[in-house]
């Protein structure tokens, strides 16, 4: 198949996996945390949604304090952790995986921060702890007096190492990701931004000159969740990128094909579906259903959201007029 | 004064994590720091200062203490922040920052609250200003200060419950950053302690430093000098950058931040519970609310459950300049554990007349296990009255021998 889409192009991204995921069509991007509610069901979860036709899949690795999301995927956070995901057991989980589609690392910066900081850290909690409170003593000024964390190098690494094909970090504004965009670039993984309703002017121009892979587009306001109605926010957006030749993915709020069907259309790139998903993994787990059964809904689920995207993709870009 | 970062950064600490839809609002809200805090824009501070004098009661008095004085051997002074109006420093903060709201043109005021101090002095704020006002705060933190949701109530706030996590501050942030981002457009976040993305940390410190600026007067005026010696309790750190913003380049003074050692220093990493809130003294560096700064975490990085028996003080992270200053060793981080501080409540209670706040009461705490160390002259900062710990303080005064503490027991039930 040609593509006659003129806006996607593959020049700003650092990893040809993920920028070939946009190349043919739009891409459905499926969001699920990473060993919800368990490690083996969660496989399970992240393959059915390859078979339902994800182009791209966003793992979430549980974050404690997850400030940008709202009630559904909070929950995922909580059994996911209380199943025992830790950043380790995550790279253990993407090597495991069985699936071709580019997979995308999705979790809050303090967890990529510590990685591969450990010893440091067990030392400094040791000697803490010899500091009985009865006494009060005064507490020794480091004496390296600096951080004690080789910032996000060896995350990247690993996580390079493990198969992923970038990050994106909810609490990591352009301003403060430097050192991640360094580490990408050195290992050759993408960082995907969020470009909220609310970007406006200047620093669009400054996140998109740091974007590589997609750009995330938060449809509207708020924190995620599914929604009854897509928000007119997300035109303004897209109106917003027209000029930049990054794919574009809209998120936030998604959870019907008819929902899909209408972002793709109105100029999307990619659809990211996170809450809708999670909460037949929520579902099942309450009812107490199996994982296989759990698996073949998401499948199910995620080929409505499919189907829906290329019938958006249908009305902006007809066949006949593909060259 | 202390110093102004325009970045936002305390060296390695502060910054601005938070979710991109947010950002705008903290640019919006940064320029307006700028204008109407640094360069009284307006009369800005002009307005502040006249209404914290007439609504909030300030000047508030640096009150030398006769008993406490004689049982250490020193000059013991007490910065009466208790006396504020609605009884803590936290007033200070809350209304500077919805009158800044008010001159930006928000409509609407979210905040969140711990022991429940700070909201309801946002809710007071709010109400002095004509601004609507909800407040989050965790369930567990609701059941024991159950007099402040009420107090919040009748100033006209709504009061909302947050059930995520273990129910205390560290949720109840979230859940406001949660609203924020919702709301952003029409809505300021009155964060309550000097945390959180730039420009608040800068911003608190810079409402809050009135108590160091008059406790510095005063005792010139008293004593014809400075203090040896600064105490102020510890938890996000809102009143001990403001007891130490005017001395921090008095290099003669030292300064302690009194954290809460809770019932131990020990972590326990599989239930990811460190049974105090002592980041400052046992945290890491990391990233939490907004901020790189110091915080009780898991080798992993998730953030730790903390205690200690006094609600304002119970949070994992801490104010990123005040990590700096320790880091730099401006500022000594100590800690006293909360049979110290109950004690220093009864004692300063019995000895003065004066109920702290169990925040407060570990200032005290340290002032009783190391006044041999603290020179002549000893400021301590009173942040707060008692008031509202009362019920704890009787549950908790049971279950421990406290020499000083009277009988309560056989009122307990009536009360």
């Amino acid at each position: 198949m040609g593509d006659a889409n003129e806006t996607v192009t593959t020049e700003t991204a650092a990893n040809p996996e993920l920028a070939a995921a946009f190349a043919d069509g739009p891409a459905f991007v499926p969001y699920l945390a990473a060993g919800d509610p368990d490690y083996e069901s969660s496989l399970k979860y992240v393959e059915a949604l390859e078979r339902g036709g994800a182009d791209v899949i966003e793992l979430g690795l549980p974050f404690s304090e997850p400030i940008a999301e709202g009630p559904t995927i909070q929950s995922a956070v909580v059994r996911a952790l209380e199943g025992g995901m830790t950043p380790e057991r995550f790279f253990e989980f993407v090597e495991e995986l069985d699936v071709d589609v580019p997979l995308v690392c999705m979790t809050y910066y303090n967890l990529i921060y510590q990685y591969g900081d450990s010893e440091a850290q067990s030392a400094s909690n040791a000697s803490s702890a010899e500091r009985s409170s009865a006494d009060s003593r005064a507490a020794e000024p480091r004496d390296d007096g600096g951080p004690a964390s080789n910032g996000p190098r060896p995350f990247v690494e690993r996580a390079a190492e493990a198969g992923l094909s970038g990050f994106v970090v909810p609490d990591l504004p352009a301003e403060e990701a430097g050192a991640l965009r360094d580490a990408c670039d050195e290992f050759g993984l993408d960082l995907v931004f969020i470009v909220a309703p609310t970007t406006r002017g200047e620093r669009l121009e400054r996140i998109m000159s740091q974007v590589s892979g997609y750009v995330y587009v938060q449809a509207r306001l708020g924190v995620t969740g599914a929604q009854d109605d897509v928000s007119g926010q997300t035109e303004g957006s897209l109106g917003r990128l027209a000029d930049h030749d990054v794919p574009k993915a809209v998120g936030f709020g998604i959870k019907t094909g008819e929902h899909a069907e209408r972002i793709v259309a109105a100029g999307a790139d990619g659809i990211i579906v996170g809450s809708a998903l999670v909460d037949i993994v929520a579902a099942g787990n309450d009812a107490g259903e199996s994982a296989d059964s759990v698996a073949s809904r998401l499948e199910e689920k995620a080929r409505e959201l499919k189907q829906g995207a290329l019938r958006g993709y249908e009305q902006r870009v007809p066949q006949a007029e593909r060259t | 004064m202390t110093q102004q970062y325009a970045d936002g950064k305390f060296g390695e600490y502060g910054g601005q994590y938070v979710p991109e839809a947010l950002m705008p609002a903290i640019e919006e809200l940064t320029d307006a720091y700028e204008r109407y805090v640094l360069e009284n824009e307006d009369g800005f501070m002009d307005d502040f200062r006249a209404r914290l004098r007439d609504f909030g009661g300030r000047p508030t008095p640096t009150q030398y203490a006769e008993r406490l004085s004689e049982r250490y051997g020193r000059e013991v002074y007490l910065k009466r922040e208790d006396l504020v109006h609605g009884g803590a420093h936290k007033l200070n903060n809350a209304l500077g920052q919805v009158l800044l709201a008010k001159y930006m043109g928000k409509e609407r005021i979210v905040a969140e609250t711990g022991a429940g101090q700070h909201g309801t002095a946002t809710a007071m704020a709010a109400a002095h200003l004509d601004m609507p006002c909800e407040i989050y705060m965790g369930e567990t933190d609701i059941n024991r200060q159950r007099p402040n949701v009420f107090r919040m109530r009748l100033n006209g706030s709504e009061v909302n419950p947050v059930t995520t996590g273990r129910g205390t501050l560290k949720e109840a942030i979230s859940e406001t950053m949660r609203d924020w981002a919702t709301n952003v457009e029409d809505t300021h976040y009155v964060i309550g302690s000097v945390v959180g993305p730039h420009p608040f940390p800068a911003m608190v410190r810079d409402f809050q430093a009135v108590i160091s600026e008059e406790a510095r007067e005063q005792l010139r005026e008293k004593t014809g000098g400075l203090p040896d010696a600064v105490l102020a309790c510890a938890g996000g750190g809102s009143n001990t950058m403001g007891a130490f913003a005017n001395f921090v380049d008095d290099e003669s003074v030292s300064l302690y931040a009194v954290e809460a050692g809770g019932s131990s220093l020990s972590v326990d990493e599989d239930a990811g519970v460190a049974p105090n809130s002592a980041s400052l003294s046992t945290g890491n560096e990391g990233v939490l609310h907004g901020a790189r700064t110091k915080v009780l975490q898991d080798t992993d990085g998730q953030i730790m459950e903390s205690h200690s028996v006094s609600a304002g003080l119970d949070y994992a992270g801490v104010g990123p300049e005040l990590a700096r200053l320790v880091d730099d060793g401006r500022v000594n981080a100590v800690n006293v554990d909360d049979d110290g501080a109950l004690e220093a409540f009864h004692r300063l209670s019995q000895l003065e007349g004066i109920i702290p706040a169990l925040e407060s009461a570990h200032a005290l705490g340290f002032l009783e296990s190391n006044y041999e160390d603290l020179g002549d002259v000893v400021l301590v900062n009173v942040s707060g009255r008692g008031d509202k710990d009362l019920e704890t303080v009787i549950e908790e005064t049971e279950k421990r021998d406290i020499e000083a503490a009277p009988s309560l027991a056989e009122f307990s039930g009536g009360i």
